[in-house]
């Protein structure tokens, strides 16, 4: 990260252009995959596929889609994972998730670029990711999976659901946190700059590593 | 295929009640199958084909008198045929008709999300309404008997229909007709599963097959494909026809348990985010200059980041 990251009086650059990119490949991608996904889950959840041109076209831009979501979550793991690795001050951190969730913030330790809930998220869609990206390509072709490796079918049609409803709920904490809940968050992702006070109070270990690598350049 | 104009009992991936259901009674129909009296003509596959418009597909020869390993999108009724050496009866020709067996619960229906794509009707016959098909593929994974195939061209699956149109005019299926020794019957569940009955006890006590018996499986309720067997405990041997055939435990797993709960779970969360909102509110930092967050009025304390 050679660009500097104070973007103007008051403002840091919290997301590069490339964070932001690939973060909307996965998160456009994710929500097409949901929503038709939530109509093969439920007979009443059909009509989504209705919205995406039928069952049928749904059923075959699904895996393709996937495929795409897939693709930005591992250029996710090759953008984040080394500064995604849970330290002591991530512990500290989940031991105030309480004052956290009560938005006591006072109380709860301040973090690096990424706290222990965003790790928990990352490593989340990445696993759950792998397991979706598996099970999924048995479920694009079943036909050709022979009927004594047809283990394989079964576990996927078990797997593809239960995978998916983990990020379901991550994804239900992510959105809501990153729109409602944590004002300036969406706009990190979006413009991909932060307040100074923002990143002081929720990203201090973050904060104090980019103004210092910044200073000598004043 | 057609809808055909019968009572309708199950639909796939349907919410709710099955319309028009229960408004009369219908026999369940049943096929039977007398392997003992099979001679392996394959007039029942010709007359598939021929009833059901699909032209003659190339035979496989893997020194089997079989005439494909496996039944195709286009090809819904195969002889197996299979070699065994038996201890009282010498060398044993066995043939088994193979195609649907129009399961009581059917595991194709089960697995299937597109509303409307198999029908199951009162009379038992299991139908697949192709135009409503979404060719995922989930039926062949939901079925104990390898039976729906995918078809590349069209994407859709296919498999025998009993011929739901020659049923529903009153006729019997086209393999009923061909058959030329008389091992195939047709008529209600309770007729073909009393002429069974007394084909296996004559097999018992005559021919000397002590183990001869019908295979109509519990685990899937029964079905309306019926099998006389001269060895009814090994019904594998005759082209690995499965001794206890149940929907898969992963596709009830899935279908149950974590449907339910991962409703649950959805609302839940959806309904968790917006109470922690209204009882907590965003997050709100000092000082901060963020346009999101509320300006406080002049004169008032600025928001406090704590309890509202």
């Amino acid at each position: 990260m050679s660009e500097s990251h104070i973007v103007s009086k008051g403002r840091v650059l919290r997301y590069s252009f490339h964070e932001r990119f690939i973060h909307w490949m996965a998160g456009l991608s994710y929500i097409y995959l949901l929503l038709t996904g939530l109509a093969f889950w439920s007979p009443w959840l059909f009509w989504l596929a209705v919205l995406f041109g039928g069952g049928t076209i749904a059923r075959e831009l699904h895996p393709w889609i996937g495929l795409i979501f897939v693709v930005a979550v591992f250029l996710m793991y090759r953008m984040w994972a080394v500064q995604m690795h849970e330290n002591a001050v991530d512990k500290q951190w989940w031991d105030s998730i309480g004052h956290y969730i009560r938005n006591e913030d006072k109380e709860v330790p301040t973090a690096g670029r990424f706290n222990g809930g965003q790790k928990l998220l990352f490593w989340g869609f990445f696993w759950c990711g792998i397991l979706l990206f598996l099970s999924g390509l048995v479920l694009w072709f079943p036909h050709w999976i022979p009927w004594n490796l047809r283990f394989l079918r079964l576990l996927a049609v078990i797997i593809h659901p239960a995978a998916a409803l983990i990020t379901i709920g991550l994804f239900i904490i992510h959105v809501y946190m990153g729109t409602l809940m944590e004002r300036g968050a969406f706009g990190s992702v979006i413009r991909g700059d932060v307040s100074a006070e923002w990143a002081k109070r929720y990203h201090g270990i973050w904060y104090d590593q980019v103004t210092r690598e910044n200073s000598p350049r004043k | 295929m057609s809808q055909a104009n019968l009572e309708v009992r199950a639909i796939s991936g349907h919410a709710g009640s099955v319309p028009g259901a229960g408004l009369k009674r219908e026999f369940e129909v049943c096929k039977l199958i007398d392997t003992t009296t099979c001679i392996g003509c394959k007039a029942c596959e010709v007359a598939c084909l021929e009833w059901n418009g699909y032209s003659f597909s190339e035979t496989v020869f893997n020194n089997s008198y079989q005439t494909m390993p496996n039944t195709e999108w286009n090809y819904w009724n195969l002889i197996r045929f299979n070699e065994h050496e038996d201890k009282d009866h010498g060398m044993m020709l066995l043939m088994r008709k193979d195609q649907c067996m129009h399961c009581q619960e059917p595991g194709c229906l089960e697995a299937c999300p597109a509303d409307g794509a198999i029908v199951q009707y009162v009379n038992g016959i299991v139908d697949f309404q192709q135009e409503n098909c979404i060719g995922c593929g989930y039926c062949m994974s939901g079925c104990p008997f390898n039976i729906p195939k995918f078809s590349p061209e069209s994407r859709k699956v296919f498999k025998c229909t009993l011929c739901v149109d020659r049923v529903s005019a009153g006729l019997e299926p086209a393999c009923i007709k061909s058959c030329p020794t008389g091992c195939l019957h047709f008529g209600t569940k309770e007729d073909m599963r009393f002429l069974a009955e007394k084909r296996a006890k004559q097999l018992r006590d005559i021919s000397g097959f002590q183990d001869a018996g019908v295979y109509d499986p519990s685990g899937v309720a029964g079905t309306h494909v019926i099998y006389v067997l001269h060895d009814a405990k090994n019904p594998e041997r005759y082209g690995g026809l499965p001794a206890n055939p149940t929907i898969p435990w992963t596709v009830k797993l899935w279908k149950h348990p974590l449907k339910w709960l991962g409703n649950l779970a959805i609302v839940g969360g959806v309904l968790g985010v917006a109470i922690h909102y209204l009882r907590f509110g965003p997050k709100v930092v000092e000082g901060d200059d963020e346009k999101l967050t509320p300006t406080p009025k002049p004169g008032q304390e600025p928001g406090p980041g704590g309890k509202r």
